[in-house]
């Protein structure tokens, strides 16, 4: 509303310095009524207009924005052979058309100046109400070599420059889509969305930057996949990329490429899957060794979190019962087991003080799992996807086959309809922290793989397009939100974990010109005629959404203006990602250093000693084969050992050991006095 | 107190007959005034003015409390444990259980992982019918899962009369089962019409966190309680009781040592699920600080899975939820082992034997801390210590309940007694006691096991080998009831649909993501007789009859796609 106040009444505007509150004639106090009646003029110049008198904002009385180019001179310096462009359709009337966009180019003075001829290099939004997730103000933002070179009022911009009138409409930071699977092979096919019609289909939403998945083939080298996956994005994204690294297998060499890509690569997130048994689902101490070495490198763990090992029994339950369409996809993968392993992803990130990111939050349950361990101070973060906060499960039900079965992903689609209406609220509270897409789209000839085997059914779901108009519509329309938080959800929050804020998800001096104006007005009808997907289907087919993009500025150039995209294939440009993000580091950083454990020192154990075979208890921790990342630490250290070994030892002159100084403990010369059990000598070598 | 009515000369069978006067009859409903006549280890008349033969010893109660006697859901007594005993065998053990008002002990039979179930059974009933003074019932833990196993499974819960199984989630490579193990495991219980339990910790982290913790250095006790933090119980609670409502299995998790695990088991229950709870005397009576304690045999004798949390409000928090009936019934995990043996483990943490004592000290511990303090009232105190357990395990009502026709198990029990516990006056072959200089008030004054008098006076008088094994039917009314109104709920419907003829895309060999028949042992389900498919629920038409009509579809065919990837298309024929 606010931009409505600040067009009106232009003509009888003054200036600030002048603006005085209330009337400022002289008005003859009169008493008439009786004892109780107002006093005349009582609350006059007594309600605050706070247009006037906010500081730093743009004063509803400031003359500044021009009616027409010709008033205003000082905006434009050389409004000569101006070519102007408006896209608000001009029928609507007079006042309408303040409402809308305009895009003005000059050419005079470059023209005289010689100034190379690509334009869209320098641009200046005009009038925005600039919304970053902290505050909301009004700015014009002047935009070159797609950096923002400068924020504020009546800024001195060069000659040549392009001129969007913003009209107090929102200008936010480009949305960051964190999650994505644009191109994925799939047992020899590729999902129908490139990095190309992905990356346009998010420009067209208003995503100008997405994070996309490599998934290494089980066995197959991580470094050469996020090569290849470099090569088809480079060659064919349209906006900003990243990448983050899918960990399908775990030994050795996979701990040093996941090392290098951290260090060199730009690679800073890896994600683990508790699903999909025998093929990525890792144990749980591969989890504890991942989480531990990326804890200590400074990397961020996402997880798949489903219980892999429950599902296949499930799967295989179900498809003896005869049911194989997909709603057997969502029976064999009921919500419980999703909370189930995102409380286990907790845990044992809690074990190893490593910040966990839960990727596809689907559920209520698996959501309030997260939030609950948030409230117990673990660092976790959720994302749910568009469509968890867009879509139900109930379609898996649906009697068109192919219908059905473009809904199937995982974890799948919770069936309760309350579902996305409870995470758009934890996602306005603050205990989701970032939103996706998971945009992974198959044709329905590819879905048909499993016609007759649920199971087989290649899982993905599309979104990129609608998550930003999804989330304004169910949380910011519904008063869940506001629009800080809007951006902090959809922009902000991602690119702090990935360690690009504030050069992503930020409107500030320096960061990228990566810009979304926003049309909180617009309505828009989402359905598979007019997506640009290559998708048949699209799972939100029909669904009325409130809120979109009017421009979007990639790159420092205009790739959405007027409903037409300009989107040139290959701009895209690799963001590395540096480890230890502050956002989840931080935290963990302070921690490490309290969780320093110390023995207890205590005098030796001089009494007998029973004798056991040395096999088969509880407790041997040297069975897993692979070697735990903390193995790095040096050998046993005496100091802390609490053993004193002998101190007649060192009376006898033998030096053999340095006995730590500082024990005090009551000193029994025990060293050979130990009942040595056979067999169990192995204990006891080590101290001598 | 106790005299002799009638003729004296007939001492052999005075102790058959017994009749107690005055007693203010103590059952978990309901408390009343009432005689009790008993004769052959039977309840036979409650009332007044009994009409009884002669030769009876009386007891006067004097108005005292008459409760059910105990029932210890969780000992190891004589627990094999590499090629050591626990030093309380059948004897010792059921001795202090009887000194301490508990007439009945369920003792856990642990196989050796490769052994027979039945053999390990059979032995575990040699040793406990030659040795045990009160009557006893067997859990059979099942430390490895097969095939073959089931069958055995089948023949204890049929003609051994073992209606509960315990698996182990912790003790990796050892023990411990996979989440498909489980979920196998708990699918076969269910069908058996048994109850899961569960020893609740994650193992594979506690290897991983034991390994670090000894790399750190940290050899003694304490570092058994900081490789398993808390958080690591509660995490495979909440695993257990997932695949337990997946399978539609009744769920008992052993051994609820921390808050965290206790709330998430609460939790459960509040979402409906069938599980139970089981705090033992020392979660319920100490806390975990000890584990830094300087000496040695101390910390160590302390040392049990999962461990005793450091958290000293715990033993307070637990018995609020033991009140408020979140957690059901108690045991005493009753393990214990002398400091040579725990010494084994006194440069390794990981080697110490694992167990505590509380057989003897559990139902006065439980008196002290929730019906002194008024958590909880006497009847209360009896469903937790007995009727409860009796409910679940299927003793109800011969145990568990003061009732004509019930065993003469009670226990004269006096809320006035205060005793210091101490090792120097215990029951049992250990040096130390966990509880040790803990003051508890209420304690038993009479117990009667069988009919008979073992202790009076301050005075044990056990026989050995006197105990009885107790056969347990399959499917408990109290735990039952509920698991199979699910199972008919809980049919899945297929959705009818055409058949869909549009364009199939190829794919390559590579498996698909998730193929849920990779793994080697069959489902039980699996076993099952299976009918055949309906073809009217699955909505696939076929054109006219198949010749594999009949049979019924084995996925394991139809999910490997061979090179090609043909066969998703031409099972349609």
């Amino acid at each position: 509303m606010a931009e409505r106040k600040w067009n009106r009444d232009k003509e009888n505007d003054l200036p600030v310095y002048l603006a005085r509150p209330g009337t400022a004639d002289q008005v003859p106090r009169q008493l008439h009524g009786g004892f109780f009646s107002n006093v005349e003029g009582a609350y006059d110049s007594k309600t605050l207009d706070f247009d006037a008198l906010s500081v730093g904002q743009r004063g509803s009385r400031t003359p500044r924005t021009p009616k027409t180019a010709q008033t205003s001179p000082e905006a434009k310096p050389t409004t000569a052979g101006g070519s102007q462009i408006t896209i608000k359709p001009t029928d609507i009337g007079q006042d309408q058309k303040e409402l809308g966009v305009e895009i003005k180019t000059t050419t005079g003075k470059e023209i005289l100046q010689n100034l190379d001829s690509d334009k869209s290099d320098r641009l200046l939004i005009k009038g925005g109400r600039i919304v970053n997730d902290d505050q909301s103000f009004y700015a014009d933002i002047y935009m070159e070599d797609g950096l923002i070179k400068q924020i504020g009022d009546n800024l001195i911009v060069p000659g040549g420059v392009k001129t969007i009138e913003a009209n107090g409409k929102m200008v936010i930071p480009g949305g960051i889509d964190i999650h994505t699977h644009f191109q994925m092979p799939y047992r020899g096919t590729t999902t129908v969305d490139d990095f190309a019609q992905g990356s346009k289909a998010a420009l067209a939403g208003g995503t100008t930057m997405i994070v996309d998945h490599v998934i290494p083939e089980p066995g197959c080298s991580l470094l050469e996949a996020f090569d290849r996956w470099r090569e088809w994005a480079d060659e064919k994204a349209c906006c900003d990329y990243s990448l983050h690294v899918d960990i399908t297998h775990w030994n050795d060499s996979v701990k040093q490429e996941v090392e290098t890509l951290l260090k060199e690569k730009g690679v800073n997130s890896f994600q683990v899957y508790m699903a999909y048994k025998d093929f990525y689902q890792m144990s749980n101490s591969e989890l504890y060794e991942i989480f531990t070495f990326l804890g200590e490198m400074g990397g961020v763990v996402q997880v798949h979190a489903e219980n892999g090992e429950i599902i296949a029994e499930e799967q295989a339950r179900m498809l003896e019962m005869g049911i194989t369409g997909p709603e057997g996809h969502v029976l064999s993968r009921p919500e419980e087991l999703e909370a189930e392993a995102v409380f286990r992803a907790i845990t044992i990130a809690s074990q190893t003080n490593c910040p966990l990111y839960i990727t596809r939050v689907m559920s209520k349950s698996a959501a309030d799992i997260i939030s609950q361990a948030r409230k117990k101070g673990n660092v976790v973060f959720g994302e749910p996807i568009t469509a968890s906060l867009g879509t139900d499960g109930t379609h898996y039900w649906s009697k068109n086959w192919a219908k059905a079965a473009s809904f199937v992903t995982s974890p799948p689609l919770s069936p309760d309809p309350t579902t996305p209406d409870y995470l758009n609220t934890l996602l306005s509270s603050g205990d989701l922290n970032v939103t996706g897409s998971a945009h992974c789209t198959f044709s329905v000839a590819q879905k048909a793989i499993g016609k007759d085997d649920f199971t087989q059914i290649p899982e993905g779901v599309n979104g990129v397009e609608e998550r930003m108009s999804l989330i304004w519509d169910k949380a910011v329309v519904t008063g869940k939100m506001d629009e800080n938080m809007f951006v902090a959800v959809t922009s902000t929050n991602a690119a702090k974990i990935l360690n690009l804020y504030p050069r992503k998800g930020r409107i500030a001096v320096g960061s990228d010109s990566d810009l979304v104006i926003w049309d909180s007005d617009a309505v828009r009808t989402v359905t598979a005629k007019t997506h640009h997907s290559a998708a048949e289907y699209n799972i939100f087919e029909g669904l009325e959404l409130r809120g979109a993009p009017m421009v979007v500025i990639c790159q420092g150039k205009i790739v959405l203006e007027d409903g037409n995209l300009h989107a040139t294939t290959g701009t895209g440009r690799f963001l590395p990602c540096s480890p230890y993000p502050d956002f989840a580091y931080k935290r963990v950083k302070a921690r490490k250093q309290l969780a320093v454990i110390r023995a207890v020192p205590r005098g030796m154990y001089d009494g007998p000693v029973a004798e056991f075979t040395p096999m088969s208890r509880g407790a041997t921790p040297a069975s897993s084969a692979r070697t735990s990342p903390t193995k790095q630490t040096p050998v046993r250290n005496l100091h802390h050992s609490g053993f004193s070994l002998a101190a007649g030892q060192q009376q006898q002159g033998e030096s053999r050991i340095h006995r730590p100084p500082a024990d005090e403990n009551p000193i029994r010369p025990g060293g050979r006095r130990i009942v040595v059990p056979p067999g169990g000598r192995s204990n006891i070598t080590s101290l001598s | 107190m106790s005299g002799y009515q009638g003729k004296k000369n007939i001492p052999r069978i005075t102790s058959e007959r017994l009749l107690m006067k005055g007693a203010r009859v103590v059952n978990d409903d309901q408390s009343f005034l009432a005689d009790i006549y008993m004769e052959d280890g039977v309840i036979k008349q409650i009332g007044e003015n009994l009409i009884v033969p002669g030769g009876v010893k009386i007891i006067e109660a004097h108005g005292r409390m008459l409760i059910p006697g105990g029932i210890d859901v969780h000992t190891r007594f004589q627990m094999p444990d590499r090629g050591m005993t626990a030093a309380d065998d059948f004897y010792q053990g059921t001795r202090a259980a009887l000194a301490g008002g508990t007439t009945m002990i369920m003792d856990h039979v642990v196989p050796e992982p490769g052994a027979s179930l039945v053999a390990a059974f059979s032995q575990w009933r040699e040793w406990a019918d030659s040795k045990s003074c009160c009557d006893y019932s067997l859990h059979v833990d099942v430390t490895e899962w097969h095939k073959g196993l089931q069958e055995e499974m089948e023949a204890l819960a049929k003609d051994h009369g073992v209606n509960s199984f315990l698996i182990y989630l912790a003790y990796k490579d050892i023990f411990q089962l996979s989440d498909a193990q489980m979920y196998e495991v708990f699918s076969v219980i269910r069908d058996l019409g048994a109850i899961a339990q569960v020893h609740a910790e994650n193992g594979d982290i506690i290897a991983e966190e034991q390994k670090r913790i000894l790399e750190l250095g940290i050899t003694g006790p304490e570092g058994h309680v900081l490789s398993r933090p808390e958080e690591v119980e509660a995490e495979a609670v909440n695993r257990a009781i997932t695949v337990a409502n997946q399978t539609n299995c009744p769920l008992y998790i052993t051994k609820v040592m921390s808050k965290s695990a206790a709330d998430v088991i609460a939790q459960a229950r509040k979402k409906g699920t069938v599980v139970y709870g089981e705090p033992i005397s020392a979660s319920l009576g100490t806390d975990g600080t000890h584990y830094w304690s300087k000496n040695w045999a101390k910390a160590a004798a302390f040392v049990t899975s999962p461990p005793l949390s450091p958290d000293p409000t715990t033993p307070d928090y637990l018995s609020s939820l033991l009140s408020c009936g979140d957690l059901q019934v108690t045991g005493s995990a009753h393990c214990t082992f002398n400091t040579a043996q725990r010494a084994v483990g006194k440069d390794n943490f990981t080697l110490i034997p694992e167990g505590t004592n509380g057989a003897e000290e559990r139902m006065s511990l439980i008196w002290d801390k929730c019906v002194v303090t008024g958590k909880m009232d006497e009847n209360q105190f009896v469903a937790v210590t007995s009727t409860n357990a009796a409910k679940i395990f299927n003793l109800y009502p011969r145990k568990g309940r003061i009732a004509v026709g019930s065993d003469a198990d009670l226990v004269l029990w006096d809320p006035d007694i205060t005793k210091i516990i101490s090792a120097k006056n215990h029951n049992l072959a250990v040096e130390y006691n966990i509880f040790e200089g803990v003051e508890v008030r209420g304690g038993p004054l009479v117990v009667i096991s069988q009919g008979k008098l073992v202790l009076e006076e301050g005075m044990l008088h056990t026989t050995e080998g006197c105990g009885r094994y107790v056969t347990r039917k399959p499917f408990p009314d109290n735990v039952y009831k509920r698991i199979k109104a699910r199972s008919r709920l809980a049919e899945l419907r297929g959705v009818p649909r055409g058949l869909y003829d549009g364009p199939v895309c190829e794919v390559t060999v590579t498996p698909k993501v998730m193929t849920p028949v990779t793994s080697k042992k069959t489902s039980p389900v699996k076993q099952t007789p299976q009918p055949v498919r309906n073809l009217h629920q699955s909505g696939f038409s076929l054109s006219g009859a198949q010749v594999d009509d009949n049979i019924p579809r084995r996925t394991t065919q139809r999910i490997v796609a061979p090179p090609g990837g043909r066969a998703n298309i031409t099972s349609l024929g």
